[in-house]
């Protein structure tokens, strides 16, 4: 079982559209995809028309007094689960800060799903916290959504900084450039030059597109309900690129 | 990703029929659901077609699995579903059969299969032609919630019968009562019941067939006051039946256990010649046994090297110097041989001598059973006198040997345990059945000894015979060579291994504990 997140400090970036549509590629290319959504927004579960409530809250998922599978809801699309957000993930630092091997908890919660999936995306709440901690610590490989412009790169290389100071096995960053403006003269340059520059920044990108904001309306990821719109096509390229990292 | 993975998805769903035949009530199930559903769908229904696919003995009907091929105007698809309506998915490119688990897509459907089909290829069973209508039940925030597919199975022309339509429930996963619900709707709907039987079994039945109607193991339902000669000829005609059968699969290589059943049918035929033989016409004995024998014989060269190729890959992983890479020119060459030898086995199973001698063997077979037999022992004196005295054979043979016999006497032991076994097995409807299990598990610890020796024994000396000819045609390198006699060191090794078991074995067997089951089975049929 593979895991992976998305994953920036800034909210408002890209990282739930991202998690939502990669896990729905992931799922329509065979792979049996869960998708956590951490986020106590819970943006994610809304756009899969689930109802953003776990029995228990995320005491009982922390403690383990009830199972990860317990609270896992179908979703509408063949092999594509979801584990819904809910308002309680709010404190969820303070629950992980009294469990053991705090910044390992979601890991060690998601083993025993280790036969049942294929794939885990972890869709990480905005934040520095012990649960992005834990996501960092849990995950293969982070995706770092990433505006177009020089202030992004400097967070993106105080995350790899971060990474880099793990005891044991750390994660892969791939940062991909999110919401980009092609009218705008420095999103170009910076999407265009920078992949050929650094290895942990992705070839594709996604645009800032009405059709992604659209998937608040139409509950669903963009492949599902606009499979021939560039922006699909964006996420299809994507996924190509983590796939091939994440598969070989 | 690559293409043609295989993957799972769990998924368990409730099954339904339409009793009433007839057109499909679907808009009235759709009004019905609607009370407590939206329901979304596509009116239009697809049409696909559905093959099962089983071993030839039936091993995933009896382990309570099915696994079907659907093909459609897409890509393929394999399905695997338990017991419990839990199913496995796997895209599947190719759809030529039979095929062994081991071509089925890798991933995790594969593995179950393999697990329960072993060395069997999978065979389709029977075909439908499938109008496949999808369903999907939303709550109210348009989140499906359970899905029905609805089926009106026919079967392909020229039969062309219509099987009665059904519909599966299948739940999403964290919303069981949805699922229930849509359940308890169905049922109030007129016409819509708990399906009574699998998919499977309704398309075995309209095809005019059966699940589960071969086994390789003896069924024969006797009565112990039937006359003996009724319940040989009943045995025999069961065994030439089972011959026959295999016949097919050994002339098309389908897989090695069509051959493995075959001999075995041949040496069950020959073991109730031999000691129940007396109870029908001589000089029906006399030349039947011949013709059993010759058989038998012609069957052997061809299994020897399948059991030596089956058992290769299991040696191979317990190499210690030489690699397993170093074995594949003796798999070649045993191949190369295989060959030869099943296109002689081809020619024998073809041959007027093979058809004279089944057609014969059964008219003969018949005409005692419709004569009637009233004089001569009955069924249930016959068990107990044959196997008593098969039984007293390996006691007296088995005692007699010491640490210093010779291997032969161990192989005239194997055998008259194998006439024991069969003995048994022939009348087993006539015992009581749980005696029957536990002297049949002492009888089986014995043989697994006598058969790890005998079978070392004989592979051994296969690859030391096999090491000359191999270089002599220069088939051969050393590396070859030197991981042979690696193998051979192996099968020696369980030579000894056996042969040091077998004291402790035998002394169980023939032990008080052993007896008394044995004189209990035996004093049963005689009462």
């Amino acid at each position: 079982m593979k895991v992976i997140a998305t994953y920036n400090i800034k909210g408002g970036v890209g990282k739930t559209t991202a998690a939502v549509n990669l896990s729905y590629l992931a799922a329509r290319d065979g792979l049996r995809t869960l998708l956590w959504d951490l986020d106590p927004q819970a943006a994610a579960t809304y756009m899969f028309r689930v109802r953003a409530r776990v029995k228990g809250g995320s005491r009982a998922l922390i403690r383990g007094t009830r199972g990860l599978d317990e609270a896992i809801k179908g979703t509408d699309f063949d092999r594509l689960d979801l584990l819904p957000g809910d308002f309680t993930y709010h404190n969820m630092d303070l629950l992980l800060d009294g469990a053991k091997k705090p910044v390992r908890r979601l890991s060690r919660l998601l083993s025993p799903l280790a036969g049942d999936y294929d794939l885990v995306v972890l869709d990480c709440p905005p934040s520095v916290s012990l649960v992005s901690e834990n996501v960092l610590h849990a995950a293969g490989l982070i995706l770092v959504p990433l505006i177009p412009a020089t202030l992004s790169l400097r967070t993106l290389d105080q995350l790899t900084d971060f990474v880099a100071s793990f005891d044991g096995p750390r994660p892969e960053l791939l940062a991909f450039f999110s919401m980009v403006d092609r009218r705008k003269r420095l999103h170009r340059e910076i999407v265009e030059r920078l992949p050929t520059q650094r290895a942990d920044i992705a070839a594709a990108s996604v645009p800032a597109l009405a059709v992604i904001e659209r998937m608040a309306v139409q509950r669903a990821p963009v492949p599902a309900f606009a499979p021939r719109s560039p922006a699909a096509r964006s996420y299809q390229d994507l996924w190509a690129e983590v796939g091939k990292r994440l598969l070989g | 990703m690559p293409d043609g993975t295989v993957r799972l998805v769990e998924a368990r769903s409730h099954e339904f029929e339409i009793a009433d035949p007839g057109p499909l009530p679907l808009g009235r199930i759709r009004d019905e659901l609607a009370v407590a559903f939206t329901v979304a769908g596509d009116r239009r229904a697809k049409r696909i077609r559905r093959t099962w696919l089983d071993t030839f003995d039936w091993r995933l009907y009896r382990a309570g699995l099915t696994l079907q091929y659907v093909g459609g105007s897409g890509p393929g698809e394999l399905v695997l579903t338990g017991g419990g309506g839990q199913q496995l998915t796997a895209r599947a490119r190719q759809a030529r059969w039979p095929c062994l688990s081991g071509g089925l897509p890798p991933g995790p459907l594969r593995d179950r299969v393999a697990a329960v089909a072993g060395l069997r290829a999978l065979l389709p069973r029977v075909s439908v032609v499938s109008q496949v209508s999808e369903l999907w039940l939303l709550n109210e925030d348009d989140k499906t919630v359970a899905r029905i597919a609805v089926d009106a199975m026919t079967l392909p022309a020229p039969q062309g019968a219509a099987i009665a339509a059904r519909l599966a429930v299948t739940e999403v996963r964290g919303y069981p009562a949805a699922a229930r619900r849509a359940g308890r709707i169905l049922t109030g709907t007129g016409g819509v019941v708990p399906s009574r039987q699998t998919a499977l079994d309704a398309a075995l039945s309209a095809a005019g067939q059966r699940g589960a109607d071969y086994t390789g193991k003896v069924v024969v339902p006797l009565l112990p006051a039937m006359p003996g000669a009724e319940a040989v000829s009943a045995i025999l005609l069961q065994q030439l039946d089972a011959l026959e059968v295999n016949v097919d699969g050994v002339l098309h290589d389908i897989d090695t256990e069509f051959l493995h059943d075959l001999r075995i049918a041949v040496r069950r035929t020959r073991t109730a010649l031999k000691l129940l033989g007396h109870v029908l016409p001589g000089e029906l004995t006399l030349r039947f046994a011949s013709e059993f024998r010759w058989l038998g014989d012609t069957t052997t060269p061809l299994r020897d090297r399948d059991v030596q190729l089956l058992s290769l890959p299991s040696m191979a992983a317990r190499l210690v110097a030489a690699s397993p890479d170093d074995l594949r020119p003796l798999v070649a060459y045993l191949t190369r041989r295989r060959a030869t030898e099943r296109q002689k086995l081809s020619r024998a199973l073809r041959s007027a001598r093979f058809d004279a001698m089944v057609g014969d063997w059964r008219k003969a077979l018949l005409v005692p059973r419709a004569a009637g037999h009233a004089s001569g022992p009955r069924a249930a004196e016959l068990s107990a006198d044959r196997t008593r005295r098969a039984h007293a054979r390996v006691l007296r043979l088995g005692s007699a040997i010491t640490a210093s016999s010779p291997a032969e006497s161990l192989h005239t032991l194997r055998k008259r345990c194998k006439e024991l076994r069969y003995v048994l097995e022939f009348f087993a409807s006539l015992h009581d059945p749980q005696l029957y299990a536990a002297v049949l598990a002492d009888l089986k610890r014995l043989q697994d000894c006598l058969g790890e020796f005998q079978d070392s024994e004989v592979q051994s000396a296969e690859i030391q015979s096999l090491a000359p000819a191999m270089l002599a045609r220069q088939a051969a390198p050393a590396s070859t060579l030197l991981a042979m006699g690696e193998l051979a060191a192996q099968l020696g090794t369980r030579q000894r291994a056996a042969r040091a078991e077998f004291a402790d074995r035998f002394a169980r067997f023939a032990g008080g504990a052993g007896r008394d089951r044995m004189a209990a089975l035996t004093a049963g049929d005689s009462g």
